[in-house]
Formats: structure tokens, sequence, C-alpha cells
């Protein structure tokens, strides 16, 4: 009734339906606290106008309600502070398995990519039910993913790979909005989410031109750009192999360590004299410029393909 | 007695306006009172700039498409309408207009501890002003008022390092502001005006000035970093630098929400005052009231990450954060249940100030309760960056700072000038002030639930009702508005003598001509007894 009337959003998802309840919990806190305080204003100015109690009598102050009405607000905020952190708990770990997609924001427009490498610009094409987990990153300023119909939202910063992930329960088309200010056109920056059944999905998928996978496009990269001179297994080893690397404990040059993350990863392509695994020389020259953050993820997604057995090699 | 005196005009007494009427006794006044009104004149034209450009934001928001101005212009009015208001209106208003006529007043004074300081913070606000003004009519700045990198410091083309100069001037004004304040309120008191029997306004005054002199230099550091790095392609907060732009966020809110503070402390102030007088009784658990006001501060200081929930800071982080936020819920639910609990058994009135207080209450209420579905961190992800945090923080700087703030110039409007004003005519603004208000502002939480994003310059149709809405009660606001601007000034012309006392209010400031004598007081006032005794005798009013 409330979306009829235009005052309510949609829900597309069971997140969704979560954060609608805490929505009309956290209401029905305002209506109970607002009319407590309004009533009693009114109440109180009209029982002692002047004309109706012509002289104050002096009251200084209760021990007992100031505890009062402290310690009820109090346990009613620490209520709702759980329930909120345990929905937003709940909603941080990336379900196990689920459709990868990748997101790059930029001035002022939303890439997507499947990982059957169909790209879209502006619009992705989901499955209902289906878990979708997005790697998502900026190619200049920080822009936000948000979905009002999965109550979804997250920043998309550059230089940092953000990881989230939404499940709709319902088909239709979803508003895609940019929520952080990115610029000139930041209110153009939107498009839409088109929930699918999972055959109507397939059907899509089949009926776009795929070009390369992620995965394919980074071994080509991988070729292009010359990465496998230095780093593929049997080559002259001025580089570290990089089978296996993804997720690996890195020792470096000068002591410390680092886990081969996706921000790692990045680092090392466009600052590679930043951290020098050990017992390898800073002779890498930076890719800044000559790769964008759509290859990045590329590369990326290949390495992530390659086996572990450097594993041993760089404990 | 010769019967020829009584024809005579009586000599208007001396006062802090007619001792000495040339530019130069104004420009180089080291007189608190002064100082004042200087600010007084100074914040209402930033007030109706910032106005000017959220009536044509309204405007724009008519229609769901960019058909009024374009999307770059739109960027740069909601930017300068944020930068106006918050830096050049909000943060000085009560402080640096009714905390500087009042606080010597209130305190048996005869002015701050440093008054050239106070002069001086005058002169440093006019000229990160000027700047601001500069980058006006210059072209403007289109970065939104939180200047978020990489976005300002590399990406945006307009007047940025003006407008950020402007901002970082200001700030050592508001640092001076909180230095005078705090010294004179520990040094300058008058014989028996121990601390629990000053004024809840001298205590909010003192919390705020706290915040005043911690806060502000972060956000100058800042500021000079942003700068750095657009200059000089400093690696600060661009990534393609090899800085972090999260690090911007940290930075800045770690001022600009203890700024929040600064900007709503000293209206709470103000209520506590009016209450008190309104209702002829002392404010229920004063000091319960009074060290909320110092709660509020220190935990202010450490929320600041509620501003981040969806930036990917790390869970724990969050956690913390909104937790500390629920926290500061509760010193500010003291105060307004405490308010409330002061009209038990009073003798209420409801004068123009009076009315400002009540409504003062209930938007403050709404705003601080909406606050609690920010700072809740399964909701904020949906509702961050909307119309809904738009909403929220308007209920508390309008209906809270701003109502606050009229409400002061209703009340001691008498005391600075001498005048009463046409309390008829004041109601009146009152109630359209209201409504028009709850008009603009109340739809825009809605449409945050709806999920329509802050600063959108088009918008898809389906929010199209509640943002006409929202433009018709900006109209009838604005119109609120502008009517005190006439009132008040028609009083200083026909307006009825006040007198040191119209509203038999209790304090040192009352007890002193109506407008004061520059030195304020002729004789070292003794206290000897707390705030707001007002007794049981009955009192006329007329």
């Amino acid at each position: 009734m409330l979306e009829k009337l235009g005052i309510f959003p949609e829900a597309a998802s069971e997140f969704a339906d979560q954060v609608d309840y805490l929505y009309f919990f956290l209401i029905g806190v305002t209506i109970f606290f607002v009319t407590v305080i309004v009533a009693a204003l009114a109440y109180l100015s009209v029982r002692y106008r002047h004309r109706r109690s012509p002289v104050p009598t002096p009251v200084h102050g209760s021990i007992l309600l100031e505890l009062t009405w402290s310690g009820i607000p109090l346990v009613i905020a620490l209520f709702i502070f759980g329930w909120g952190a345990k929905l937003y708990i709940e909603h941080q770990d990336m379900p196990p398995d689920g459709i990868e997609i990748s997101v790059t924001g930029k001035q002022w427009m939303w890439k997507l990519q499947h990982p059957s490498g169909q790209r879209e610009i502006n619009a992705l094409h989901v499955p209902v039910g289906v878990p979708i987990l997005l790697t998502m990153t900026s190619e200049d300023v920080i822009h936000s993913f948000y979905v009002p119909a999965f109550r979804f939202k997250r920043d998309v910063v550059p230089g940092v790979y953000t990881r989230a992930h939404f499940t709709a329960d319902k088909t239709g088309s979803f508003h895609l909005f940019c929520a952080e200010y990115c610029g000139t056109d930041h209110s153009v920056m939107i498009g839409k989410v088109v929930v699918m059944e999972p055959s109507e999905y397939e059907a899509w998928l089949s009926g776009q031109p795929a070009g390369e996978t992620p995965v394919q496009a980074g071994e080509r990269l991988f070729t292009d750009l010359r990465c496998n001179t230095c780093h593929a297994a049997g080559s002259d080893q001025k580089g570290p192999d990089l089978a296996g690397v993804f997720g690996s404990k890195r020792l470096l040059v000068g002591g410390g360590e680092a886990i081969a993350d996706e921000e790692y990863i990045r680092e090392s392509i466009l600052r590679p004299a930043r951290k020098v695994v050990f017992g390898y020389e800073p002779l890498m020259p930076t890719y800044q410029g000559q790769v964008n953050e759509t290859q990045i993820l590329s590369l990326m997604a290949y390495l992530k393909t390659l086996g572990g057995a450097a594993e041993g090699a760089n404990p | 007695m010769n019967p020829l005196t009584v024809t005579a005009v009586p000599k208007p007494k001396r006062n802090f306006w007619n001792h000495d009427f040339s530019v130069k006794s104004w420009l180089l006044t080291e007189d608190h009172k002064r100082i004042g009104i200087l600010y007084l004149l100074s914040i209402t034209l930033f007030f109706f700039l910032g106005g000017v450009m959220a009536v044509l934001i309204r405007l724009e928001l008519l229609t769901p498409a960019g058909d009024l101005v374009q999307a770059e212009t739109y960027n740069k009015l909601f930017t300068m309408h944020g930068v106006v208001m918050v830096f050049f209106f909000l943060l000085p208003s009560i402080p640096a207009v009714f905390g500087n006529f009042l606080l010597p007043l209130m305190l048996g004074a005869r002015d701050l501890a440093f008054p050239k300081l106070n002069l001086l913070s005058w002169y440093i606000y006019m000229v990160g002003g000027v700047f601001t003004l500069f980058v006006v009519f210059k072209g403007g700045v289109d970065t939104g008022w939180t200047f978020y990198t990489p976005y300002s410091s590399t990406y945006a083309n307009s007047h940025v390092i003006a407008a950020a100069l402007g901002i970082f001037i200001t700030g050592f004004s508001s640092i001076l502001t909180g230095v005078n304040f705090i010294a004179t309120i520990h040094k300058m008191r008058a014989p028996g005006l121990t601390w629990f029997r000053l004024p809840l306004f001298v205590w909010s005054h003192y919390a705020t000035s706290l915040i005043m002199v911690l806060g502000t230099p972060v956000v100058a550091i800042t500021i000079v970093l942003v700068a750095l790095e657009r200059l000089f392609r400093l690696g600060v907060f661009d990534p393609e630098l090899g800085g972090d732009p999260l690090l911007f966020q940290h930075l800045f809110w770690f001022y600009s929400h203890p700024a929040v503070y600064i900007m709503i402390l000293p209206g709470m102030g103000v209520i506590s005052e009016i209450i008190a007088c309104f209702s002829r009784k002392r404010i229920f658990g004063y000091r319960f009231v009074a060290f909320s006001s110092m709660a509020i501060a220190a935990l202010g200081f450490l929320v600041w990450g509620h501003h981040m929930f969806t930036t990917g800071q790390s869970v724990f982080a969050s956690l913390v954060f909104s937790l500390l936020t629920f926290l500061v819920a509760i010193p500010s639910a003291i105060k307004v249940f405490n308010w409330t609990a002061t009209l038990y058994k009073g003798s209420i009135s409801f004068s123009t100030p009076m009315l400002y207080a009540l409504g003062f209450i209930g938007l403050f209420a709404i705003g601080g309760l909406t606050g609690l579905f920010l700072g809740c961190l399964g909701l904020d992800i949906h509702v961050h960056d909307t119309y809904f945090i738009v909403a929220h923080f308007h209920y508390v700087m309008v209906g809270g700072m701003v109502m606050a703030f009229l409400g002061a110039i209703h009340f001691w409007w008498p005391k600075m000038t001498g005048f009463m004003y046409s309390e008829f005519l004041a109601k009146i603004a009152a109630a359209i002030i209201f409504v028009g208000f709850n008009m603009t502002f109340f739809p825009q939480f809605v449409l945050g639930y709806l999920g329509m994003p802050r600063r959108y310059h088009v918008y898809p149709e389906e929010f199209q009702v509640l943002n006409v809405l929202s433009t018709a009660g900006a109209s009838i606001l604005g119109f609120g508005f502008l009517l005190p601007a006439f009132y008040l000034i028609y009083s200083l012309k026909a307006g009825r003598r006040a007198g040191p006392d119209p509203w038999q209010a209790k304090g040192l400031e009352w007890t002193v001509d109506s407008p004061p004598h520059p030195h304020n007081f002729e004789t070292v006032p003794v206290v000897t007894e707390g705030a707001y005794e007002y007794g049981p005798e009955e009192v006329k009013r007329g």
C-alpha cells in the first residue's frame, strides 16, 4: 500500500526486507518519543499557563527521573545499535558461490563485466536468487554503487577494490544510482539493474557479444605487456614466478611482509618499486598510464587462475 | 519642581550605541556588544546569500529535468549554499553574536578577557567572508561543502583553493573566539558567580568553545593538505599520487562532526534561558543539563566514523563509531526531557521567544531521533547520502539552530536595541516559519528512504510530487524568514521602549539598561543566588 502511494520504495532483496523491518521499528520509536514529548509540552503548557497557574512552584529536579529518562533511552539505543550491527555484520561475509561481476566507476558511467566476458554500461543484468559478487573500483573519483530496491550501497573508491554482494529476490528493473557526489554529471551517472529469471538470464547472456572473458583478456595482456618475459615460470626469472601469487604472503626487501591481495597486485603493477619481493632487484618499470582499471581487473582475474606451484617458492 | 523641565526632552542615557557615532568608533571598537552587532550584520548578510542559493536549488528541483540551471551551476549552488550556511552563518551565529554580546553581561564583566582579539576575530571572519564572496562572484566552487578528495584535490575545475582558503581563514576567527570565551568564563565571573550559578547559556558556550579550540586546527590542516595536493601534486589523498582518499574523510569529519555540536550547543543554551524565563522556573535538573553539554562536546569527538559506514572502513571501526553515536543520543535526550519537565508547575506565557523554544524542542527531537536511523549500521547503508540525511541535518540545523537563533534574537532584541518589536507580527512570522519548515523538510525524509540521492540536479520522475511539496514549503519558509527583518528594523523606529527587563527575566544582563552602557555595569555586581531563581511572586505581564 505504501508503495502504491509512492512514499515507500519497492523491496527486491531479502536484505531489503530486513532493513525495512528495522526502519519500521525506528519509525515506531520516533513516533513514540515525539508523541510523548509533544503531548507533555502541550499538556504542561496548557495546564500551567500563566492564567491558570499565576504563581510558579519551585521544583529543583529529581535524580530518579534523570536516571529514568537516561536509562530507558539508553536501553532502547543499545537495542537499535545491536539490531543494526547484526544486520551489517551478517551482510559483510561474501557468499561462497555466485556470479562475479566487476564494476568500474568512471566520471560519469558505470562499466560492468560478466565472468563470461559480456560488458555492459549503466545496466546490469542478473539472475534472480543468485548471489551477485561485486569487485568494484574507480578510475577517477569516489563513486557509490546504490540500488535502493536492494537497500544496498557501497562506495567505489579509486585505488581500492571493494568486495560487496547482493541477492535479488524479485525480477524487474531497478534504479542504479551513483550516491557519492562525483562532479558535473553526478546525477546522470545512473543506470538500472535488470533482474531476470535464470533461464532468461542465460538467454540474454548468449545473445550478447561475449568477447574475451576477463581471464582471457588478462592472459592476453600478460603477454602483450610482456609481463611473461620476467614473471612466467621458465623465463629468465628477473621477477618472481606468479603462479599461486594471489593471496600468498610475500617477504619484502628491507624486511616486512605483505599479503598479495587486490590492492597489493595493483600497486605492484602501477608502482612496482614500492614493495619488492625479497631476493629480487627493483627492475620492473611502472605500468601507470599503460593499463586502465578494467585491464588491471583482468590481469588479476588471470593471476587468480594460476595454480599454487609458487607457494613453496615464496614462503 | 520647575515646570519647564517637564516639557524638556529627556536626554537619552549614554549607551553603547550613542556614545560615539563615528564609523571609526565602530570599526575599531573593542566593545563586545558592538562586535556582537557587527557579527549580527555580517552573518545576516551571509544567511540571506545562502538563502538565495537555497531558493534556486529548490526551484531547480521543482521538475525532474535540469531546466532552470545547468548541472555545473546546480553543483555550485548546493556547494556554496553549504559553505556559506555552515561556515559563515551557523558556526558563528549564536556564539559570535549572542555569545559576544551576552557573556560579559551574564558574567558581570566589563568585556571579554581579550577585547582586541575579539575585534581581530571579526576582521578575520570578514577576510574569510570576502574570499568566499570572491568565489561566489568569480564562478563558484563545485566540490560540495565536504570537499571530498580526490575530486576536490585533482578533478574539480572550479575555485577550490580560494573557497578552501576562505574557510581556512575564518577558522582562525572561530579559534580566537573560543579562546576568548574560555578565558572569560574562567577568569571574569563576578564575585559569587560560581560555576553552578552560571546560566546554562554560559555552560553551553564553554562546551562549544572547547570544540572550537580543539577541532578547528584539524580542518585547517586538512584544507592546507588539499591545497598542497592541488597546487604541487603532493600525494596525500589522491591514489594516483600514492595518497589515500579516505584519509581526507577521517580528517574532515574529525572536525566537521564536532562542528555540528558547535552549531547546536549554543542553541541549546539559548533554549534553556528562554524556557526558564517564560515558565518562571529554574531549569529542571540544572546540573544534568550543564554536564550534558560537556558530555556532548566530549563524545562528539569520537563519532566521526559514522559518516563513513559505506566507505569500506573496517567492520570493527564501524561498530565502535556506531555504538558511540548511540551514546551521544543520551545527553541530548536528557536536555529535551529536562526542558519539558521545567514547564511542570511553572507559570507559562507564550511570548515569541517561547514559541521558538517550544518549536525547537519538537523539531530537535525529530532531528535527533532521525539521527538514530543514520547511526544504525544496517539502516545507514540505505539512507546514507540520500535526502534522508539532508532532511535530518536540516531538522537539526534549521529546526534546531535557526529556531534557537530566532528565539535568541526575539528574546534579547530589547536588550540589544532598547525597543520592543510587534509581538503580533512576530508570532505570525514564527507560525509561518514553523509550517514552512516542516513542509520543506519532512517530505525529504520520505524521498530519502525512497532512494533519491542527495546532490542530484536531475532525478527520476517518481520523485517529483514530494519535491514539489518541498519547494512549496520552501517558499513559505523563505517568506517567513523575511518578516523578522522588516518588523525588527521597524521596531527601531516605532517600537515601545523596552526598559531594562521587559520579560522580568533573571540574569545579570537584565539588571543593566537596555541598551547597556558601554561599560556594562556601574558597579561590579555581587551574585548571591543561582541562575533562574524565579520567586513565587505573581508576575505582571503587559
